[in-house]
C-alpha cells in the first residue's frame, strides 16, 4: 500500500507536519495487553467497588430489574454498531425503533409529540427552558427546590449564559410539595416556564394540574420533569405540561455509576418547531412502502448552524433501544403491575419508619431519623452489607436528619426490615 | 418564466404588489426553484412590525432553511395561513396564492427602490 | 461489477402496536412479598391513570423476533466498511462490551459511598491520565456527554477565564470548514459567531486571521486535521496570533485519530479541546449515541473545570466539591461511565505504540484510498491529507448525478455511504475516512465500487440517480415527512400506500 501511495516508509504520510509538531518519543502510556488481561484488569476494578449489597439508594438511579432480552437486543451489530440513521435505506431498523420509541414515550407522558433522546435527564431541563423560553418569548424561570439538586445545577450552568434568571420555589414544610402559592405569587409576566419534577426529589408526586393552571395563567409554560420513568406506569400523566422533560434510566439501563442514561423531551403538537434534538417521521418510499427518516431536521445545528434549537448533535439511541425494549417486554399490563410492586414496596418500607413528609409518595421518601444521624445509620447497616439511603443535609441543610429511601420490585421485605431495625435501633438510644 | 409586470423585487428574490398603502408580500419563482421542495414557511404573527432589509420569516425546505427579506416596512394585517397545511403552494404558484403575508406600508417611497419585473429578470438571468 | 454483496431476502414487520393485542404478555413478575397497596388509597384517584393507551401487548417471541427482525434492515460496522469522513467509524471490540457489564461496574450507584465506588473512579482517573497523555494537555473533565457537549464545556470554560480576566469578550472565529456544532456551540455559550473564510489550500488563513483577531475575540474554534482531512501547517502561528492578543484557541478533537501518538495538541498551542470517545476511541455508535465528550485543558483552565474533580489522598479517590471557580456542573453525576470503562479498555489494549500504529494505518489507507480514487474524482484540495480525503462530484455533476446520488449507489455495491456534502467549503463533496479498522481487501472493493460508479455515470447515470435499487427500502419520501410529520404511531394512520 505504500508502494500505490508512492511512499518509501509509513514515517513519510507524516512529512509534510512541521517538525516542530511532530512528538519525538513514544506515548508514556503502558504496553498494549491481552483481552484476557483487560478484562482482568476491570474484574479487579468492579471488585473494588460495591458486590452483594442491597441498597436503598434512588434520587435519579433506580435499581430495577433488566429483563435479559434488552441485552439480548442491543447486543446485536447491527444495532449496536451502526451510525445515526442520515442513510434511510439502510438504516431503517434504528429509524422504526426510535419511531416507537417517540411513539411510546407520548403514550405514557400524554404529549403529542417526543424526540428521539437527549443525554440524560438533566441535560433534558435546561433545554427543555431554553425551548420554553424560544416558545415564549421570556427569560425567567421558575425551578422548585425539589426538583433533583445535581439538575438544578446544571440548568445554572447553561442559564447563566443564555441570560435566564432562575428563581427556586420553596416546598410546604408538610407535604413536601411544591409550594402553590408561591408559584402564583412569583410569576410574572417575564416568566417562561415553572419547572416541577413528579414525583418529586423527595418522592412526593406533584399537583401537576393547578400548577400549570397557575402557570398558564400568567402565560407562562408548564415544564414536569420525571426522573423514576416507572410511576408512569402507575400515576396519571402530566398531560396539562406544556413540556415534558425526563430520564428514562429506570427503563431497563443500567446504573452504570450514572450513565450513560437517555433522556427525553416531549410536547404538544403546537411547539413541535421549537424542540430541540432528532425528530424520526414515518412516510414511504419511492415503491409506496412505509419508511422513516429524520425529519423536521432544519431545526438542527448541522443545518441551522448557531441559530439552531440547539447545540445538541446526537440522541441515546442505543440506550433508548434499551427503553423501547423494555417497555415492549411489559407493556401495557406489566408496567403497570410493576409500577404497583415499586408502591407496595415502598409503603412497606416507610411503614418501618418515620416519614418525614405527608404528600402521596410513589417509590422513595424521606424518612427521619431521631438520634443518630443518617450517616450513622448508613454506618450501621453498612455492616450487614446494605447501602442505606441518600442523607440529605448536603442539599437541604433543614433536613439535617432526612435520608431519601427507595424500594423498588428488586427490594426484598427482610432487607427492608433490616432497614427498619436500623432506624429503631437509632430511636431507642435517643 | 416571466414576472409579473405589477409587482416590484428585491434582489434577495422577494416581490411586493402595492395596493393603496397595503402591500402583499411573496417569494419568487426563481426563489422557489432555487430551494426546492419546500416543506415550512414560518411568518410573523398579525400586527408584527416589519422592516425593509430585515427578515421576516423563513422558508425551509428538507435540508436548508433561508430567511425571507422584507422587500417593505410596516406592520403585518394579514397572513396567508393556508401556507402551513400546504407549503407546497409555494412551489406551484409563488406569485399568486402563496403570497406569504400583507403589510400595511409605513414608508411607500421605498417601492422605488425595489426592481420592475424586468430588471429583476435580467438580475436572475445574470446570477444563473 | 458489484462483488462485496447479492440481496437476500429479509422479514416484513410493522410497528409493534400493530402485532399488539390485549392480554398478551412478555414478562412475570416475583410473588410480591409485602402487602400489596391499593394505589387509590396510597396516591389519591386524581393522580392514578387510567391504562396507556395504546401501549403494547406482545408476547415474548413477538419482541425478540420485532427487533431481530428491524436489525435486520440496517448497515452496521460490523457487516462492514463504514467511509464516513468526520465520524471515525472504527471497529467496536467486543470485549469492551463485556468489560462494562460487570456487576460491580454496571450496577454502580453514582450516590454509593465512595469507599465502594473506588474501582469505578480508578477507572476514571486511568482515563483521565491517558488522554492528558494523548492529547498534551494537563487535565481532563469526563463529564460532557457527547462531543457538542464537550464543545460547550469547552467554550464555558474559555469564557470563565476571560472573566476572570476581566471581559469576556464577544466573538468566537469559526472557520467556515467547521462542523455545525461549532457555531451553535459559541452561540450557546452566548457568542457572536464570525465565519472566517479558508485559504485556496483550505486551511486558516494565517495573514486574514491576523486582520481579524482583536480585543473582541474570545476564541478560535478550529478542527485539526480541518474537515478536509488537512493538517493546519500554520498552527503554532495561529495559536501565537490569538495568545498575542489574549485570545484563545479552541480545537474540536473530532479528527485526533489523525494525530494520537503522531503528534499532540498541547504542544502546537490548543488550550482547551474535546475528543469524541465514540469516534477515536471506539465505542460504538449505537445507531447515534451514547458518546462521550471529554474535554482536555492547559493547567490554567484547571480551576473552572466541572464539578465534581477526582482527588487522590491517602491511597484513597474522593470527589472534591469545594471548587469555587468552577463553572459548575454540564451534568448530573460524573459522565457516561460505561462509556469511559470502553474507551479506556480500547486505550489498554493498544498501549502508546498500538494507538500510534492506529493512527499510522488510519491516514495509509486514507492516502491509499486518494490515489485510487483521485483518476476518477475531482480532487479540489491538493494538500496532503491525513486520515480522510474530500473529493467534489464537479465531473461526475456534469452529467447530472451529484455526491448524493453517488452515495446512494455505494449502498447497491455493499458500502455504506461516505459523508456527503460536507465540509461546505466543498461544492458536492464526498467526505471519505476510512479509518485503520479496514484490510486491504475491503479498500479495494470500495475502489472497485467507486471506479465501477464512476463508469456508470459515464454510461448510465440514470441508474445512479435512482439509486439503491436492491434495499428493502427504496428512495424515501423526506419532503412528505417535512410537510406533513407523523411523528408518532396512531391506529389506521400511515403514510404509506402498499402493505409493508
Amino acid at each position: 500500500m505504500l508502494a500505490a501511495c508512492g511512499l518509501a516508509s509509513a514515517e513519510d504520510l507524516f512529512s509534510h507536519l512541521p517538525d516542530d509538531v511532530r512528538l519525538k518519543q513514544p506515548l508514556a502510556l503502558a504496553p498494549g495487553i491481552s483481552e484476557y488481561e483487560i478484562v482482568d484488569y476491570f474484574r479487579a476494578r468492579a471488585a473494588e467497588n460495591a458486590n452483594g449489597y442491597a441498597s436503598f439508594l434512588g434520587a435519579g438511579v433506580y435499581a430495577h430489574y433488566r429483563p435479559v432480552l434488552v441485552d439480548a437486543v442491543v447486543s446485536r451489530g447491527e444495532f449496536l454498531t451502526s451510525y445515526t440513521p442520515y442513510q434511510a435505506e439502510i438504516s431503517q431498523g434504528t429509524l422504526a425503533t426510535i419511531f416507537e420509541f417517540q411513539t411510546m414515550i407520548c403514550q405514557l407522558t400524554g404529549m403529542d409529540v417526543a424526540n428521539a433522546s437527549m443525554y440524560d435527564g438533566s441535560t433534558a431541563l435546561p433545554e427543555a427552558a431554553l425551548m420554553a423560553a424560544r416558545v415564549t418569548g421570556r427569560r425567567r424561570i421558575l425551578v422548585a427546590r425539589t426538583v433533583h439538586p445535581e439538575y438544578r445545577e446544571v440548568l445554572r450552568t447553561y442559564a447563566r449564559y443564555e441570560h435566564m434568571p432562575i428563581e427556586e420555589l420553596a416546598y410546604v414544610p408538610e407535604s413536601g410539595g411544591v409550594n402553590l402559592e408561591q408559584i402564583e405569587s412569583t410569576l410574572d409576566d417575564q416568566t417562561a416556564a415553572v419547572v416541577i419534577q413528579s414525583p418529586n426529589f423527595f418522592g412526593i408526586v406533584e399537583q401537576v394540574e393547578a400548577a400549570a393552571e397557575l402557570a398558564h395563567r400568567r402565560g407562562a409554560l408548564l415544564v414536569v420533569l420525571f426522573t423514576e420513568a416507572v410511576s408512569l406506569g402507575l400515576l396519571r400523566p402530566p398531560a396539562e405540561a406544556d413540556i415534558v422533560a425526563g430520564e428514562l434510566q429506570s427503563f431497563a439501563i443500567p446504573p452504570s455509576y450514572g450513565g450513560p442514561f437517555a433522556g427525553i423531551i416531549a410536547t404538544k403538537e403546537r411547539f413541535i418547531r421549537q424542540i430541540p434534538g432528532r425528530l424520526v417521521g414515518e412516510t414511504r418510499d419511492s415503491r409506496g412502502h412505509r419508511a422513516f427518516c429524520l425529519t423536521l431536521a432544519t431545526r438542527e445545528q448541522h443545518i441551522r448552524r448557531e441559530k439552531a434549537t440547539s447545540n445538541i448533535c446526537t440522541n441515546q439511541a442505543l440506550i433508548a433501544l434499551m427503553a423501547t425494549v423494555f417497555m415492549s417486554v411489559y407493556g401495557k399490563q406489566g408496567l403497570r403491575e410493576l409500577a404497583e410492586q415499586n408502591l407496595a414496596k415502598a409503603h412497606y418500607l416507610s411503614s418501618q419508619v418515620t416519614p418525614r413528609f405527608t404528600g402521596p409518595f410513589f417509590n422513595e421518601f424521606v424518612a427521619s431519623s431521631n438520634g443518630r444521624s443518617p450517616v450513622e445509620i448508613n454506618h450501621a447497616l453498612l455492616k450487614k452489607k446494605i447501602i442505606g439511603g441518600l442523607p440529605l443535609k448536603q442539599w437541604y441543610p433543614e433536613l439535617e436528619n432526612g435520608m431519601l429511601l427507595c424500594a423498588t420490585e428488586m427490594t426484598r421485605r427482610e432487607q427492608m426490615d433490616e432497614v427498619g431495625r436500623a432506624f429503631q435501633a437509632v430511636e431507642r438510644v435517643a | 418564466m416571466s414576472y409579473p409586470e405589477n409587482l416590484r423585487y428585491t434582489k434577495e428574490h422577494e416581490w411586493v404588489r402595492a395596493e393603496g398603502d397595503v402591500g402583499t408580500i411573496g417569494i419568487t419563482d426563481h426563489a422557489q426553484k432555487e430551494l426546492g421542495d419546500i416543506v415550512y414557511v414560518d411568518l410573523p404573527k398579525v400586527g408584527a412590525r416589519i422592516e425593509q432589509g430585515k427578515s421576516l420569516g423563513s422558508v425551509e425546505s428538507v435540508k436548508a432553511v433561508s430567511d425571507i427579506y422584507s422587500p417593505v416596512s410596516g406592520e403585518i394585517v394579514e397572513v396567508n395561513e393556508s401556507l402551513g397545511q400546504a407549503p407546497e403552494k409555494l412551489n406551484q404558484d409563488p406569485h399568486g396564492s402563496a403570497w406569504l403575508v400583507k403589510v400595511r406600508m409605513s414608508v411607500p417611497d421605498e417601492l422605488k427602490q425595489l426592481l420592475s419585473a424586468a430588471d429583476y429578470q435580467t438580475y436572475v438571468g445574470a446570477e444563473s | 461489477m458489484i462483488t462485496k454483496v447479492r440481496s437476500h431476502i429479509t422479514q416484513n414487520e410493522p410497528p409493534l402496536f400493530e402485532r399488539s393485542s390485549p392480554g398478551k404478555k412478555g414478562y412475570q413478575l416475583p410473588v410480591l412479598d409485602v402487602p400489596p397497596v391499593d394505589a387509590v388509597a396510597a396516591l389519591g384517584a386524581a393522580n392514578v391513570r387510567p391504562e396507556i393507551d395504546g401501549f403494547p401487548e406482545v408476547s415474548e417471541v413477538e419482541v425478540i423476533r420485532h427487533f431481530t427482525r428491524l436489525s435486520t434492515w440496517n448497515y452496521a460496522i460490523d457487516l462492514g466498511m463504514y467511509p464516513l469522513g468526520s465520524c471515525t467509524m472504527k471497529y467496536n471490540p467486543r470485549v469492551n462490551e463485556l468489560v462494562a457489564r460487570l456487576d460491580g461496574l454496571a450496577w454502580a450507584h453514582p450516590y454509593q459511598p465512595e469507599t465502594l465506588a473506588q474501582g469505578a473512579m480508578e477507572i476514571m482517573a486511568r482515563l483521565e491520565a491517558a488522554l492528558a497523555e494523548i492529547t498534551g494537555m494537563d487535565a481532563v473533565t469526563l463529564q460532557p456527554a457527547a462531543g457538542a457537549h464537550g464543545e460547550l464545556t469547552g467554550i464555558l470554560l474559555i469564557r470563565a477565564l476571560l472573566e476572570k480576566r476581566g471581559n469576556p469578550r464577544r466573538k468566537i472565529l469559526v472557520p467556515d470548514s467547521a462542523h455545525g456544532t461549532n457555531p451553535a456551540t459559541a452561540a450557546t455559550a452566548g457568542y457572536a459567531v464570525e465565519n472566517i473564510p479558508s485559504n485556496e489550500r483550505g486551511m486558516v488563513d494565517v495573514a486574514g486571521l491576523e486582520r481579524i483577531v482583536d480585543k473582541d475575540v474570545a476564541a478560535l474554534m478550529v478542527t485539526n486535521p480541518n474537515t478536509l482531512g488537512v493538517f493546519e501547517e500554520n498552527i503554532k502561528s495561529i495559536a501565537e496570533i490569538l495568545h498575542k492578543k489574549g485570545a484563545l484557541l479552541y480545537m474540536d478533537g473530532a479528527n485526533m485519530n489523525a494525530l494520537v501518538g503522531i503528534a499532540k495538541p498541547g504542544d502546537f498551542g490548543v488550550d482547551v479541546m474535546h475528543l469524541n470517545l465514540h469516534k477515536t476511541f471506539s465505542t460504538p455508535h449505537g445507531g447515534g449515541g451514547p458518546g462521550g465528550g471529554p474535554v482536555a485543558v492547559k493547567k490554567i483552565f484547571e480551576p473552572f473545570l466541572p464539578l465534581p474533580r477526582l482527588k487522590h489522598a491517602r491511597n484513597k479517590w474522593s470527589f472534591d466539591y469545594k471548587r469555587p471557580r468552577s463553572i459548575g456542573r454540564v451534568r448530573a453525576f460524573y459522565g457516561n461511565f460505561g462509556v469511559m470503562v470502553r474507551a479506556l479498555a480500547y486505550i489498554l489494549a493498544h498501549g502508546g505504540n498500538g494507538l500510534r500504529n492506529a493512527t499510522v494505518d488510519a491516514v495509509l489507507n486514507a492516502n491509499y484510498l486518494r490515489k485510487k480514487l483521485e483518476p476518477h474524482y475531482d480532487l479540489p484540495y491538493k494538500a496532503p491529507n491525513m486520515h480522510e480525503v474530500v473529493f467534489s462530484d464537479e465531473r461526475q455533476a456534469k452529467r447530472g448525478v451529484r455526491t448524493g446520488d453517488i452515495a446512494k449507489r455505494l449502498i447497491d455495491y455493499g458500502f455504506h455511504p461516505y459523508t456527503v456534502s460536507f465540509p461546505l467549503i466543498v461544492h458536492g463533496a464526498l467526505m471519505i475516512e476510512p479509518t485503520e479498522t479496514e484490510s486491504k481487501l475491503e479498500l479495494d472493493l470500495f475502489v472497485e465500487a467507486m471506479t465501477s460508479i464512476a463508469g456508470e455515470i459515464d454510461t448510465d447515470p440514470e441508474l445512479v440517480r435512482t439509486a439503491p435499487h436492491s434495499t428493502r427500502t427504496s428512495r424515501v419520501d423526506e419532503v412528505t415527512a417535512a410537510r406533513r410529520p407523523i411523528l408518532r404511531w396512531k391506529p389506521g394512520e400511515t403514510a404509506s400506500k402498499a402493505a409493508d
